[in-house]
């Protein structure tokens, strides 16, 4: 048989992605063609492609490693683009009510959306340093464009700009670890990276490498000290868009970074285990106190997630089973919270337009009593206060550091933990014990949909889907190992 | 499915039925919001009272239990109750009803929303006592911030914004720490099952570490002089109903966290930490007392007062005698009807009058003397008076440290004194004197909801007074077990703490009373 030509039953581990990518392409023709003011089907389309294909990746669940070994499809890479996929379906979704005035109504979103999605998913299945280079690029080139897609705003294009310039120096700077690391081991294929790395032991120019890596996958997940443009991002874009930044980019880095480090690093796990730790405990510490200040909601929600990607690093830190299962169950958790959050912000509407700071949010439990109720419950969850979501998640990854004796770690992610409570508390007290100033226009119904879903989730953890989410994790956890 | 393996779990659960039923009320339908609320209460207190009568109380170990392994390895579903916890699921579910009556007309705003957080409230306090895993220890412990951080800010009075804050977090603060130690525990013991834990053997060098961490947490709940900043603010600033639950619940999950933790689990640290806590807990009592005599506001009197008897608990449970520990246990117990009681009682005259200065007050007992009465079997029992509740813990806790540390006895007995000068002083301050204040002339006697409420209290208060069998049998077994536990475990002789403490419970043998015969004869329809 010809080696030229690829059995396309023997690719199945990559249907999902091949199906994003012919989907994507079909979706710009039908953009093209239809009628302008029809964009809400163009994004209906794009959420059922999203979801056709998660469902493709879970009906058809395959393994292996394909195209002469740049792609690898296993149970962590799965689990991970579910989440991914499940984030981008979902701002898609919050981005449809009132779409007009979020400027995200031209066709174009939706496929940029599907593109960066496709991108993450390369990201997430990257077995080459090349396979991630080019993931990481179709994402973020995906997505600087949607961060300025409101192009008449001076604020969203600001945004696009300055994601763009530090995007672009983070993408030097992996660029230039992946070359240190190809000079010092002679592979790009992760997996003849780690063999080389056993071999010849470690070296100074290959940790450079490894370091250099690591900044350009942290520059993505928004660690200190490469969160600068968290903030100024975060509040210029258009919400959905910055809903949008919040989950599946993140998750994508973030399971390119456990892969990076649990598996090409993994012989100089205490090399990297420093570096990792930094990261963590910088951006919890910094997120919490650097937050109190902020008054308004997106950049809370900015350092917010900051201060969570810290908590997620903790589980990291640790360099076990356990803790990258933590991980995955963090990421899973945060995903809910953060789409309830936004569908949160995304149906308190004034007649001066979105609620833009915490004070605009007075009273809102009086006028808006079950939006209030439900951003109160993911503000509680996202302090980590049992029986909330946000506590199984924390416990998750502090678990995995103790168990690695990292207890000054855990000791110090513990105090910020504290002190973060202090500004989400903030938004329960003006939502609650002040007296409203404005009324708030109806909440659409998808959103209301979305909430009711994310509150669920988040207050019934325990008893409805704790249990399959943690043995999901523990298997995708072990498919690293 | 039977009995024995659901009541616990209906028990715990049950309120949450009522708060979805409340959930789908209608706002404006007040008084069905109330009635489902009271009724759900009731019905969970029925249900609890039944599960204490199936209780055997000469069983030492855990009954009812249930115990499943769920999400992953780390946490599962366990519950269970031994002597120690069955009557703080008792005394949980006995006050949720007064605490209903008492805030029907109280709370007029957002009534919807105030009877369902204290319906979630129920299920974590209860949930507390009833868990058997660590894990979901701390989830419920740490859960019952989010109601009463709620009630204290939405219902409270004016300091209520920065009440609030404070109480959450000094209790956040010091729980995160007693988090990392259950985390420690569980990676130590590779379970997070309590009843494995309790016979866990944890390195020496550990346990400091633990009991510290552990410290940290319950000593702020408790809470023990210094930690006790928050407690005043939150107790003055929180409605009626709100304080009754502080004081009479919520700082008993401190006593019973080191008696569930600190003592069984990590006991050589506690008992080269007692002499720590000793000194706290001397210094409790002594300081806050004389706190408490200066303050011009009830509420806040009641709540150093509170700071003050706690630190009895404390000082009788690293006694770590059976006496020591039965003593704390009743003055757990008697504590949480007792300051519960007073706190509904100055909620009735703060209903009225809308103060709780005390100069807005005097010669009540000229237009309330139901009140009076009333008012006065709380204070005496506060006081510690012999024939209350309040004088059967006192002197229990005080023979147990008396025979480990003569020194802390000698302390703890000012507490005594001092704590019949405050109350008593309050007592004659709010109402004798001549009713010269022209705005209390017109005030009026208990009302019927307010007679349901206080006069069970009076009862209840009395009859422990004289006749605490029930509850010391009840807690009896498990205690012994405890004090053998720990005896053996420090390498003391596990009869001399228990014989020391069952010469004088022996000595009442009929009715299990340990505190003075002089009682009985003065009073023999006890037994």
């Amino acid at each position: 048989m010809n080696s030229d030509v690829i059995d396309f039953a023997s690719i199945a581990p990559a249907y999902p992605e091949l199906l994003m990518a012919v989907g994507a392409l079909v979706l710009v023709i039908l953009g093209v063609i239809i009628n302008k003011e029809k964009s809400a089907l163009i994004s209906w389309l794009a959420v059922l492609l999203i979801v056709a294909a998660g469902l493709t990746a879970v009906l058809n669940p395959a393994d292996g490693v394909l195209f002469n070994g740049v792609f690898i499809a296993d149970a962590f890479a799965r689990y991970m683009k579910l989440l991914v996929l499940g984030g981008a379906a979902l701002s898609l979704i919050l981005a449809m009510p009132n779409d007009f005035e979020n400027g995200v109504h031209k066709f174009e979103y939706s496929i940029l959306a599907v593109l960066a999605t496709l991108g993450m998913m390369v990201m997430v299945s990257a077995n080459d340093l090349m396979s991630l280079y080019i993931g990481l690029e179709l994402q973020s080139l995906a997505l600087y464009v949607m961060a300025a897609i409101k192009r008449d705003d001076p604020r969203a294009t600001e945004a696009g700009l300055k994601y763009f310039v530090l995007g672009a120096l983070s993408s030097g700077m992996l660029l230039y670890g992946a070359s240190m690391v190809y000079g010092f081991t002679g592979h790009t294929n992760l997996q003849e990276i780690v063999a080389a790395i056993a071999m010849e032991g470690r070296s100074v120019g290959l940790i450079f490498g490894m370091v250099f890596l690591l900044t350009g996958v942290a520059f993505k997940i928004s660690a200190v000290p490469f969160h600068m443009w968290t903030p100024d991002v975060y509040e210029g874009a258009p919400t959905p868009v910055t809903a949008f930044f919040a989950m599946a980019p993140k998750v994508a880095a973030m399971s390119l970074m456990i892969r990076l480090v649990m598996d090409t690093f993994q012989p100089i796990t205490g090399d990297w285990q420093q570096v990792v730790i930094f990261l963590s405990i910088a951006s919890m510490v910094l997120a919490a106190f650097a937050a109190i200040g902020q008054n308004s909601i997106k950049r809370l929600i900015a350092y917010s997630s900051i201060g969570h990607v810290g908590f997620a690093l903790v589980g990291l830190s640790s360099g076990t089973q356990v803790g990258v299962e933590g991980v995955a169950i963090y990421m899973a958790i945060y995903v809910t919270m953060t789409v309830g959050l936004f569908a949160c912000i995304l149906s308190l509407r004034t007649e001066n337009g979105y609620v833009e700071t915490i004070d605009d949010l007075a009273g809102a439990a009086q006028t808006r009593p079950f939006v209030a109720a439900i951003m109160a419950i993911i503000m509680f969850s996202l302090i980590g206060l049992p029986p909330l979501a946000g506590f199984f998640a924390k416990w998750q990854v502090f678990l995995a550091a103790i168990e690695a004796r990292l207890f000054v770690l855990a000791v110090i992610g513990m105090l910020a933990s504290a002190v973060s409570a202090f500004y989400y508390l903030r938004v329960v007290k003006t939502m609650y014990f002040d007296e409203p100033k404005s009324t708030f226009a109806a909440v659409p119904n998808e959103l209301n949909v979305i909430l009711a879903i994310s509150a669920f989730l988040i207050v019934t953890y325990y008893f409805t889907v704790g249990n399959a989410l943690t043995n999901w994790a523990h298997i995708a956890a072990g498919s690293l190992f | 499915m039977n009995f024995e393996n659901t009541i616990l779990t209906i028990v715990t659960f049950l309120p949450l039925l009522g708060a979805a039923l409340i959930l789908v009320t209608p706002k404006t339908a007040l008084n069905a919001i109330r009635w489902t609320a009271l009724a759900t209460t009731l019905v969970t207190l029925a249900l609890s009272l039944w599960m204490w009568s199936a209780f055997d109380p000469s069983n030492p170990g855990f009954q009812f239990v249930v115990n499943y392994d769920w999400l992953g390895e780390s946490i599962g579903y366990r519950v269970g109750v031994d002597g120690i916890s069955v009557l703080f699921v008792i005394l949980s579910a006995l006050l949720m009803p007064f605490c209903v009556l008492a805030s029907w007309e109280a709370i007029d705003k957002r009534v919807k929303e105030y009877m369902l957080v204290f319906l979630i409230l129920e299920v974590l306090m209860i949930g507390v006592f009833t868990t058997l895993d660590l894990a979901m220890f701390y989830v419920f412990f740490e859960g019952t911030l989010l109601p009463m951080f709620l009630i204290i800010g939405i219902w409270g009075g004016k300091r209520r914004i920065q009440a609030s804050y404070k109480f959450f977090f000094y209790t956040f603060t010091g729980s995160v720490l007693m988090l990392l130690a259950i985390m420690a525990m569980y990676w130590n013991a590779g379970t997070t099952d309590i009843s494995r834990l309790l016979t866990h053997q944890f390195p020496e060098s550990m346990q400091i570490w633990l009991w510290l961490a552990f410290f940290a947490s319950l000593a702020v709940k408790m809470p023990m002089w210094p930690f006790h900043r928050w407690l005043p603010e939150a107790h003055v600033e929180a409605p009626t109903a709100g304080s009754v639950i502080l004081a009479a619940i919520l700082l008993k999950l401190g006593g019973y966290g080191f008696l569930r933790f600190s003592l069984p689990m990590v006991p050589d640290a506690s008992a080269q930490l007692s002499n720590f806590v000793f000194i706290l807990s001397v210094a409790a009592i002594i300081i806050t007392s004389l706190v408490a005599l200066v303050q011009t506001d009830i509420k806040k009197l009641i709540a150093y007062s509170s700071v003050a008897h706690m630190g009895f608990v404390t000082m009788g449970i690293f006694a770590g005698n059976a006496l020591g520990i039965q003593g704390a246990m009743f003055q757990m117990l008697s504590h949480g009807l007792v300051s519960g009681a007073l706190f509904l009682a100055v909620g009735v005259i703060y209903d009225r009058m809308h103060t709780r200065d005390i100069e807005a007050y005097g010669g009540l007992v000229e237009r309330m003397p139901r009140y009076a009465f009333a008012f006065m079997v709380f204070t005496m029992a506060n006081v510690g008076l012999p024939g209350t509740s309040g004088f059967v813990g006192e002197f229990l806790t005080m023979m147990g440290v008396f025979q480990v540390n003569t020194w802390v006895a000698f302390g703890a007995a000012f507490g005594v004194i001092l704590s019949a000068g405050y109350a008593l002083w309050l007592y004659r301050r709010v109402i004798f004197g001549a009713l010269t204040k022209e705005s209390l002339k017109g005030i009026l006697d208990l009302s019927l909801r307010e007679k349901i409420v206080l006069y069970p209290l009076v009862v209840l208060i009395i009859v422990f007074g004289f006749y605490p069998s029930p509850i010391l049998d009840t807690t009896a077994a498990s205690v012994n077990n405890l004090v053998t536990h720990y005896a053996t475990s420090v390498g003391l002789d596990p009869s001399v703490s228990l014989a020391d403490a069952r010469a004088p419970l022996e000595y009442a043998a009929p009715t299990g009373e340990a505190a003075p015969a002089a009682e009985h004869a003065a009073e023999p329809a006890a037994h």
